[in-house]
């Protein structure tokens, strides 16, 4: 990265004041050295709305597909939890629940965090906020969102297939993913599987473009650590994502070949349901070591974009500046780091050699140093602040609470000796659900409040913002704290029912979780019932509605136009977080603000 | 790496550091943006062969492994592989004269022989199957079949932009400067994937 | 104001939640008293992070509400603070990992005199195999499962030969003896996990996993598969008996060796023969 110290054109700057007399000497930037990049202009309405290249179109794509497939998930967890809390009314037998738990996992994770973090915002905020046109392959990340669809498509579509979808679990573990005894182990694995493979190719498309945007095309004045957090977490993100989903696609090609050729890579000589296979010496734990090595930064892919998200609508919310820039920069980059070496953490009960578990328990560990590093810095960013209680501050607040109490159960499953009466209980679930799902979900939230307005031009309705916020809130975590205690007492994660058992003293407490899980589910139609209304006849937003700094909200037109910028790119001469900055009379200091604009401002040096 | 511990150790608040950012162009590395596109592309593609390697390393260690015979033609497909590799090469010295005709030749030469190789490993597949070396009888097989699949569908991929820039020469509607670009990019991605196959032949072999 | 009152409500409403909760841990049964320990100590100090850092946060949202002629302090950071605040959680992270790797050795350092129990699952059920006098267990492969020879036991492994066959759900006992479980699977993964002692470990085929444990207390618990191995995983359940030695070798003397089994249905082929 050499280039970024490199300031060959330090030289012209002396003589700068010369060309341009009329500008104070301050606000001097010397002049773009490259080309403007070609903007693609679509001719048809195909291209116009279906087949678009314009990066905040297709981010707007991604958000719908993404949470219509997520809307299928929900549905899939209200199900599964009416079945647990009320056996009697056999909503479920047990293959169709074991496929929902899987389908649900899986349609989550990936299918949703991950595109709708990457796809969704990192679409429609990179180019924005880095001051750039469009992204940089506008028809690749057009195929991206295209292939992504496939996928989708794929996923459904194992619902339909001989068998039904696979019920071996999201984390599909052979043997029993391709064996017989586990509910659409030919056909439904196929399709996942399949579905998994164009999701991988899809996002690496997508994630050139995001990385290489991030990269190379920023606004001038913007330097690396000028950048917004949002885009610091999408971008280190994306680099995650590509360098982990190749463990996926690996072990997944190869499975696919167990299931489908009868191949050996991770079959073992096994006999299921009284019949001799024809394998033999496969190693069902090398999947496991394939799938973790992508499934742990998997966590962190959906984490670092809602984290970034997270300090950016915290900082203009309280009005003060992000505490801590730096530290937050360096927790990402470390956190990022260390998600490559603590995979083997989840399997700790699984088999392996004894001695990873010192090594794994160490790092992973040590991981929650920047992770709390984090959070003290978003509550010192609201100390001595001046904050406004808007819904997406709320959520924000909500996310916090909901993050510290999913992280530090994370030290529970992280320290390896209390891994091992805590692992594959519902402590997991909760711990997992908490920290990987709620609370990235409340940012989800609490971004769309936020940048609503940036891409309909109106505000979503505060009442019922208000009114989702709340149940949501609340209602989750009576959904998962419970939880814990269920883990304590022992209850195994992905029963089907568990009154045979010794558990019956949970039947009262799985019927609270239960009914708290239905009322948040149907709480989420106000949501959308917001979104679709507000869209039509919500009240227009005013240009840059919340006075914040960062550059999605300083183009020409709001909502901005194709090509972002009109004639004229913007320049950044600041930070994002100049809030409350003293000498001046208004409390926030937009990045592409001049010097001279602004003479009063004195930020303190530290 | 020094260099980015300075970079994320700046203070982008303080007025000394704002002077210097203010004449920052928003480009972090002096590459072009297809440059650096083909290079991650190649970064994600190293990590899906490595971890191909690293299972199969892992899975020949237990005892149930039977290695497969390498037969005479894949020394042939290296070598056609080597020589297509090499011709790009030329190809691109080619098209930084703006020697149009030796484009069109190496670019043709080029797709011949790649389409040779593929050809070529085809005919392998179907002597090693004739054989009975099946992919389900043992798993050394099975990942002969599938390295060979995923490196070609690589080329395959390659090929793609070759036609593209084959086509465009062809019809005559092109920028110079892009041609060229497209051919360098072409090339460093042949030699990639050349290099690729010697590894991954190189372990098939000696293993 | 009312998201500072809710906020407080969730953090001590957690607290008394936890006070009040009739579901914890279930009574301890074997020697891992350390994990319990372990847990309770990670318990505390993570809930007293949580609280801390819970209630600061409601102090903050009440003390800093939105004033139209106040302006918020402009600090970027402050390194002493945030030096602070590393060393410290640090501190606090390491203190919660140090009896966390001393329980975790003791627990992969399996003592020598060790009774050695075979767990074998399959989809689903459990069976166990004893070691017999010479307390030895014999080999085995999954090659030679028969009808005959459902253990796959090697029939030119003298070894085997006094094993014990426990082909039931139940597993019994000695109380204060330790135990070493190799656990073994046939079919899929799966997870042999008895809640009242803590300890779990997968079986995964084609492998032979193991954990220790010592019984301290007698009763009857109950066996749970931990690991999702198809649709019967629910109801994959069995029951260890942990009794004194009179019951335990009560118990022992009914239970068939290999060999036994071999002779019955040597005779049995033979009256069908005939």
């Amino acid at each position: 990265m050499s280039d970024e110290f490199d300031y060959k054109i330090e030289a012209k700057a002396a003589d700068a004041t010369t060309a341009d007399a009329s500008a104070p000497p301050i606000d001097y930037v010397p002049p773009a050295e490259r080309p403007e990049q070609e903007l693609y202009h679509s001719k048809s309405w195909w291209t116009t709305y279906v087949f678009s290249q314009d990066a905040k179109y297709i981010g707007v794509q991604y958000t719908c597909v993404a949470t219509a497939i997520a809307v299928v998930g929900l549905i899939l967890s209200l199900m599964m939890r009416t079945q647990l809390a009320f056996p009697g009314l056999n909503v479920l037998d047990p293959s169709t629940y074991y496929q929902f738990v899987t389908m649900h996992g899986m349609i989550m994770v990936v299918f949703f965090l991950t595109a709708l973090f990457l796809g969704g915002f990192g679409n429609l905020l990179i180019p924005l906020m880095c001051g750039a046109r469009d992204m940089v392959f506008p028809y690749v990340n057009m195929l991206s969102f295209w292939i992504f669809v496939l996928a989708i498509l794929l996923l459904v579509s194992s619902f339909f297939v001989p068998g039904g979808p696979t019920g071996a679990g999201w984390t599909l573990y052979p043997p029993q993913a391709i064996t017989v005894g586990t509910p659409g182990n030919l056909w439904g694995m196929v399709m996942m599987l399949a579905s998994l493979v164009f999701f991988v190719i899809g996002f690496t498309m997508g994630g050139l473009n995001y990385v290489i945007t991030v990269l190379q095309a920023r606004a001038r004045g913007m330097t690396l650590m000028r950048l917004p957090l949002s885009v610091w977490g999408i971008f280190v993100a994306t680099v995650l994502a590509l360098l982990a989903f190749p463990a996926l696609l690996v072990g997944g090609i190869m499975l696919l070949l167990d299931a489908v050729l009868g191949t050996s890579f991770f079959m073992p000589e096994m006999i299921s349901m009284g019949e001799k296979l024809s394998t033999e010496g496969g190693s069902p734990i090398l999947f496991q070591h394939l799938f973790w090595f992508f499934g742990h930064p998997e966590v962190y892919i959906v984490a670092l974009p809602a984290f970034g998200i997270v300090s950016d609508l915290i900082s203009v919310h309280a009005r003060r500046n992000l505490f801590g820039y730096r530290m937050m920069v360096w927790a990402i980059v470390a956190i990022a780091a260390l998600s490559f070496i603590v995979w083997a953490h989840h399997m700790y009960v699984a088999g392996m050699r004894p001695w990873f578990g010192y090594f794994f328990a160490t790092t992973t560990l040590i991981i929650a140093v920047p992770t709390a590093i984090k959070v003290y810095n978003w509550v010192l960013t609201l100390w001595r602040g001046n904050i406004r209680l808007t819904v997406p501050m709320l959520f924000t607040l909500a996310f916090i609470i909901t993050f510290l109490n999913g992280g530090i159960t994370g030290l529970f499953l992280g320290n390896v000796a209390i891994d091992v009466p805590l692992s594959d209980t519902y402590f997991v679930v909760a711990h997992f659900h908490m920290v990987m799902g709620i609370a990235p979900v409340l940012v989800v939230f609490g971004a769309v409040y936020h940048w609503f307005p940036l891409v309909t031009g109106r505000m979503l309705d505060e009442g019922l913002g208000k009114i989702h916020f709340w149940i949501t809130f609340v209602g989750t975590y009576m959904i998962y704290t419970p939880m814990y205690y269920q883990g304590f007492l022992g209850v195994p994660r992905r029963y089907f029912e568990m009154y045979e058992s010794s558990y019956a003293s949970t039947v009262g407490l799985n019927v609270f979780i239960t009914v708290a899980a239905l009322i948040v589910g149907l709480s989420q139609l106000i949501f959308f019932y917001n979104i679709i209304n507000s869209a039509r006849a919500g009240k227009k937003a005013k240009k840059n509605p919340w006075d914040a700094n960062s550059l999605e909200w300083q183009t020409p037109e709001m909502p901005p136009k194709h090509g972002n910028w009109g004639n004229e790119l913007p320049v950044v001469y600041r930070w994002p977080y100049d809030f409350g900055v003293p000498g001046i009379d208004k409390d926030y200091i937009p990045q592409n603000v001049s010097p001279s604009q602004v003479s009063g401002a004195k930020a303190d040096k530290t | 790496m020094k260099n980015f511990f300075k970079l994320i150790s700046q203070k982008p608040w303080e007025s000394s550091q704002a002077q210097i950012d203010n004449k920052h162009d928003g480009k972090t590395l002096g590459l072009s943006r297809e440059k650096l596109g083909v290079r991650t592309v190649m970064v994600v593609s190293t990590v899906i062969f490595s971890f191909f390697v690293v299972a199969y390393a892992d899975r020949m260690l237990i005892h149930d492994w039977k290695s497969m015979p390498e037969p005479w033609l894949l020394w042939i497909n290296t070598i056609i592989l080597m020589i297509s590799s090499y011709v790009f090469h030329k190809t691109k010295i080619a098209s930084d004269l703006n020697d149009y005709e030796k484009i069109k030749k190496g670019l043709f030469m080029v797709g011949f022989l790649t389409f040779a190789f593929l050809l070529g490993q085809s005919i392998v597949w179907y002597q090693l199957l004739k054989l009975g070396y099946f992919a389900s009888t043992n798993v050394a097989n099975a990942f002969f079949y599938l390295l060979t699949t995923i490196h070609g569908l690589h080329l395959l991929g390659g090929l793609i932009f070759w036609g593209l820039a084959t086509s465009k020469l062809l019809k005559g509607n092109y920028k110079i400067s892009n041609m060229q670009r497209t051919i360098e990019l072409c090339a460093i991605y042949w030699h990639f994937l050349l290099f690729v196959w010697l590894i991954l032949f190189g372990l098939m072999l000696f293993t | 104001m009312t998201i500072a009152f809710v906020l407080f409500l969730v953090v001590v409403g957690t607290l008394i939640f936890h006070i009040w909760s009739p579901w914890w841990l279930t009574p301890l049964a074997s020697n891992w008293s350390g994990m319990d320990e372990t847990l309770l100590l990670t318990f505390w100090v993570t809930g007293g992070v949580f609280m801390a850092v819970g209630l600061f946060m409601v102090y903050c949202v009440w003390r800093y509400r939105y004033q139209k002629d106040r302006k918020s302090e402009y600090k970027p950071e402050d390194k002493k603070l945030e030096f602070h605040l590393t060393w410290i959680t640090a501190v606090g992270v390491v203190a919660l990992l140090a009896p966390g790797l001393i329980v975790w050795n003791k627990f992969v350092t399996v003592p020598e005199n060790a009774v050695k129990v075979e767990v074998m699952a399959y989809q689903w059920g459990w069976n166990y195999r004893l070691a017999g006098e010479d307390e030895i267990l014999g080999k085995t492969s999954i090659h030679n499962i028969s009808d005959d020879n459902p253990y796959g036991l090697d029939l030119d492994d003298p070894n085997g030969k006094d094993d014990l066959l426990v082909e039931d759900a139940d597993l019994h006992l000695q109380i204060d003896k330790p135990v070493k479980v190799l656990l073994r699977s046939i079919d899929v993964l799966h997870n042999f996990y008895v809640p009242e002692f803590r300890a779990k470990m997968d079986m995964v085929p084609g492998m032979i996993t193991f954990y220790w444990f010592t019984p301290t207390k007698t009763g009857e618990y109950e066996i749970l598969c931990a690991e999702l191995c198809g649709t019967g995983h629910y109801a994959m359940l069995g029951t260890v008996v942990v009794e004194e030695e009179s019951d335990y070798s009560n118990w022992l003397a009914q239970q068939t060796s290999f060999e036994q089994i071999l002779a019955q249905n040597k005779t049995i082929q033979l009256t069908e023969k005939q």
